[in-house]
């Protein structure tokens, strides 16, 4: 009975899971310590290292939307139409904000690892991303919509785009 | 006075867009009226403020390639004069929304929730907040030579993922800004007549050059406030 109608339930869960992708990918970068960096800076190339790094948080925030999805339908009630293409949504989503989180969190590790950069580093760009992922998911509400195909192929596109720039500027960042 | 051509050419071509604009014949369309004056000020200030990210952008990729602290702060100031472009291109737009899309009768408070939704400012506030974003990344980091790559890594990073932002998605989500497909009246920058053409390109060329000249002021100041530090 005090379930959200299905517009406020999908702005909840998004901006949940951006603060679910900042807390979890921060850890990814500002826990390691410099002498742990050191070591990896000995054992690996910065390109792999940070193919490591985007995989690994791309697997856990996965996980992570996953489970909040799951946690969403039990406590919040299940609006869902589509639900299958919802439940691809969100890891379309959760996967886009790990690649890009990850990325600034490897400059804010530089920015004296502090995770309050990260935030004011990482909102505005991903803003453009979480406006198409809000507006393809409303979509999966109502049975009228459908879900647009070339905006999950532009998302797409973002995402190669983040790991392409990744690979180009991270080696920078690697060296001190 | 072989270098400063084009500092000349800015100031002339700034005075035809300002006397042009103000008094050359504009067409009359429905509801924009007199107000489309304005283009010439208004689109100048985003045109300018593209233009001086960009060239930003470009100094940081100078800077990665030879770690030379000029090329860094090349970049500083280039954005930083984009940023006013684009704070003077939100005031020209306030003015010619105020006139076209407030309605006149309605208290601005009521509406302004409506008008500020709009999908083109929504990008426009990305990319100043992007700018803003990299101008605090540099004053959080302390030590000059891992600032400089740190930022330039970031401005980068956000320039590649802001053209998406700016370019396509304004144009997947209904505005009222014009230069959309379906908006009313279309996008007058594209429709407009000969008349306006050859004050607007002109009037594009004397702000983007004025925009260059102050950088490259600014750009002295701190060179050599930092003479200290550069051989």
């Amino acid at each position: 009975m005090d379930e959200p109608e299905a517009k406020v339930w999908n702005g909840l869960f998004w901006v949940i899971q951006l603060f679910i992708c900042i807390n979890a990918v921060a850890k990814s970068f500002l826990q390691e310590s410099r002498g742990r960096m050191l070591y990896f800076y000995s054992l690996a190339s910065p390109v792999s290292f940070v193919l490591a790094k985007l995989i690994f948080n791309s697997l856990l925030m996965l996980l992570m939307s996953l489970l909040s999805l799951f946690l969403f339908i039990i406590f919040l009630g299940n609006p869902l139409d589509k639900a299958t293409q919802f439940i691809g949504l969100t890891l379309l989503g959760g996967w886009s904000l790990s690649l890009v989180f990850s990325f600034l969190a490897a400059i804010a590790a530089k920015a004296q690892q502090n995770a309050a950069i990260m935030a004011v580093l990482g909102f505005p760009i991903i803003i453009p991303q979480l406006l198409l992922l809000m507006r393809l998911s409303n979509a999966a509400f109502a049975p009228l919509l459908t879900i647009s195909s070339t905006t999950v192929l532009l998302l797409i596109t973002m995402d190669i785009l983040v790991i392409m720039l990744s690979v180009i500027l991270f080696p920078f960042l690697w060296k001190d | 006075m072989h270098k400063s051509w084009w500092k000349i050419l800015s100031v002339v071509l700034l005075v035809y867009t300002f006397t042009a604009g103000l008094l050359g014949e504009v067409p009359k369309l429905p509801l924009l009226q007199e107000t489309i004056r304005n283009l010439y000020f208004h689109v100048c200030m985003w045109f300018g403020m593209m233009i001086l990210f960009t060239i930003s952008v470009v100094q940081a990729i100078r800077y990665l390639r030879s770690f030379d602290l000029k090329y860094d702060i090349y970049s500083r100031q280039y954005a930083i004069v984009g940023i006013v472009f684009g704070l003077l291109g939100y005031i020209t737009g306030g003015i010619w929304a105020s006139f076209t899309w407030a309605d006149q009768n309605k208290s601005i408070i009521g509406q302004f929730g409506s008008i500020a939704r709009d999908p083109k400012l929504i990008g426009a506030a990305i990319a100043l907040l992007i700018y803003f974003a990299y101008l605090i990344l540099r004053d959080s980091v302390q030590d000059t030579d891992k600032k400089a790559r740190v930022s330039a890594v970031y401005n980068i990073f956000a320039y590649t993922l802001l053209f998406p932002a700016i370019w396509i998605i304004p144009r997947i989500l209904p505005s009222l800004h014009p230069g959309n497909p379906g908006a009313e009246g279309g996008n007058p920058a594209m429709e407009m007549d000969m008349k306006m053409r050859v004050i607007f390109y002109p009037a594009v060329i004397g702000w983007t050059l004025l925009g260059v000249w102050i950088a490259t002021i600014k750009i002295r100041l701190a060179l050599l406030k930092e003479k200290k530090w550069l051989s």
